[in-house]
């Protein structure tokens, strides 16, 4: 065990030792690996801060309740006793039929054709103010007072934020599409590194291999740089990401002084932060343990 | 210790390098392969360490059979044999003294130890002033023994070299038999393919001669029969 761990760390020591011999080489494959990964880690921040930029701005979801039009005034009163009594309502305001009407008059300039009606078309209503924004509480609520007695028709006047929604989560498969293409990138460059050192250290893998060495010994190597350079590429992209939101945020603030308001966009999260350098690194490992398999399958095979 | 039965090895175009090889060879012994150029003498000490694995018959070292053995195995079997090849296989981008490191590395040794036994090793050969230096300003000679200071780091019990004396004037190689003698006379066993007769007349091994591939009884083998 002690044998296996200072192998472990002379390999570590070693790798990291090569990485110093060729800085400028070691300096530009972290360079791409990290602005290959800045591209969908930065588009996802920009979206979890959307999101949390949507929530603040959905705060007041609005239902408009059409009663039915031989609702009475009995059921009207019983309508607003329960919208009165309920946990998800924070404010609701009646629209009786002869205001609506009133309005569209005044706004519409159908006041000729209305006019002519012998009848009033349109119904009482109630315009409420929900709770909880999210879509699909909104959604659940519409639902319910649906199917209440004299109510015709609820209309949810929160449409943009259900949009809003879905463009989120196109978003969100973006990035997805987008991360796996530079992940795929990220293999591809490590393979290529991991192939180039192992043909300059051709001879030196086949003398270790004629005196004993065995496949794992031999890996070992290239598998801790392939990882690493992942890890310096992940770190990288953190770096890049966390620049450009220190540069938007000194933009914002001044733009937040001339609206009066305060608005600052949100760094990675550590859990984020993380899992970028987890996947970065994995990532590396896994290219460098494809082109290790590969070309020392072939070196055998000679 | 070692031993071949039956052994034929045809390469894979079609040539027939040893053909019904039957021998021992014992624990300390020290035993020279001579024969021709291409009478299959490199061959031979490929199947030990199973670099080639025989067409037919079969090769026995410390009691396992090489010729079938896993390839998660051959490593393990390397480790028994400390390696001079016929053509260096030195790396000319370490220092002496990491060619030497090499075989400990690949057996896990630690950093104190391993120097330890590095300074050792390259001390035996006389190369120890020159630790730092690159292989390529070594003379021939030098290259040579550090080969076999490579080869012997890790104590194997048994030395293989492959023409260590080729392109060496007459006393360089004498020195190298008697390095040889040195390491048979602490118990290693030495196994040295040469056609070098000045070296054979010197050491008086058990000589084993091969012929376009087969076995050639020695004159006192034969007269014993
Ligand atoms: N890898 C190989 N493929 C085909 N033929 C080979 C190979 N290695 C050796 N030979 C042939 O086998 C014969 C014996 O070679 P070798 O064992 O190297 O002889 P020696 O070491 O005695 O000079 C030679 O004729 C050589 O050409
Ligand atoms: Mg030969």
């Amino acid at each position: 065990m002690r044998i296996w761990l200072s192998q472990h760390a002379r390999t570590l020591g070693m790798t990291l030792g090569k990485f110093f011999r060729s800085p400028v080489a070691s300096l530009f494959n972290i360079g791409v690996i990290g602005v290959a990964l800045a591209l969908p880690a930065g588009f996802y921040v920009g979206l979890v801060n959307l999101q949390s930029l949507s929530q603040g701005l959905a705060a007041a979801p609005q239902l408009s309740l059409f009663l039915a039009l031989d609702a009475s005034r009995a059921d009207i009163a019983q309508i607003e006793g329960r919208l009165k009594q309920h946990a998800q309502v924070h404010k609701f305001k009646y629209v009786p039929r002869e205001q609506a009407l009133a309005d569209m008059k005044a706004g519409s300039g159908l006041g000729d054709v209305m006019s002519g009606l012998a009848q009033n078309p349109l119904p009482d209503a109630f315009v409420v103010d929900a709770r909880d924004s999210t879509a699909q509480s909104l959604e659940k609520l519409r639902e319910e007072i649906n199917n209440w007695p004299k109510v015709a028709h609820v209309q949810l006047d929160a449409a943009w934020a259900k949009r809003l929604e879905a463009v989120l989560k196109l978003g969100q498969l973006a990035v997805l599409m987008l991360t796996t293409l530079l992940a795929f990138a990220l293999v591809a460059i490590t393979f290529n590194t991991i192939r180039l050192q192992i043909l300059t250290r051709r001879e030196e893998i086949e003398v270790a291999k004629l005196i004993g060495a065995t496949d794992a010994f031999i890996r070992r190597p290239f598998l801790y740089f392939g990882a690493l350079q992942g890890l310096a590429g992940g770190f990288a992209a953190w770096a890049l990401i966390w620049a450009g939101i220190y540069l938007l945020n000194n933009g914002l603030a001044d733009l937040s002084q001339l609206y009066g308001t305060t608005f600052q966009l949100h760094h990675l999260n550590p859990a984020d932060s993380l899992g970028l350098l987890l996947f970065s690194a994995v990532l590396g490992w896994f290219g460098a343990w494809m082109s290790v398999g590969r070309h020392l399958s072939d070196a055998d095979r000679r | 210790m070692i031993s071949f039965s039956q052994v034929y090895k045809r390469y894979p175009g079609g040539y027939e390098a040893l053909r019904n090889i039957s021998l021992n060879i014992g624990a300390g012994e020290m035993v020279f392969i001579t024969g021709h150029s291409g009478a299959g003498k490199s061959t031979l000490l490929k199947l030990l360490t199973a670099i080639e694995r025989p067409t037919s018959g079969s090769v026995v070292v410390n009691g396992q059979n090489v010729g079938a053995l896993r390839p998660r195995a051959i490593p393990f079997l390397r480790r028994n044999f400390g390696l001079v090849f016929q053509d260096h296989k030195l790396l000319f981008d370490r220092t002496v003294f990491d060619n030497v490191l090499l075989p400990l590395n690949i057996r896990g040794f630690r950093r104190g130890e391993a120097a330890r036994r590095v300074r050792a090793a390259l001390d035996k050969v006389g190369l120890l002033d020159k630790e730092k230096a690159r292989p390529v300003t070594l003379s021939g000679g030098e290259q040579q023994r550090l080969c076999i200071a490579r080869a012997i780091v890790h104590r194997p019990a048994i030395l293989l070299a492959d023409e260590p004396t080729a392109n060496l004037d007459a006393a360089y190689a004498g020195e190298l038999g008697s390095l040889f003698q040195s390491f048979n006379q602490v118990g290693v066993t030495v196994v040295i393919a040469t056609h070098d007769e000045n070296l054979a007349a010197r050491l008086r091994p058990r000589v084993i001669t091969l012929r376009q591939g087969g076995l050639m009884t020695t004159p006192e083998e034969a007269a014993a029969t």
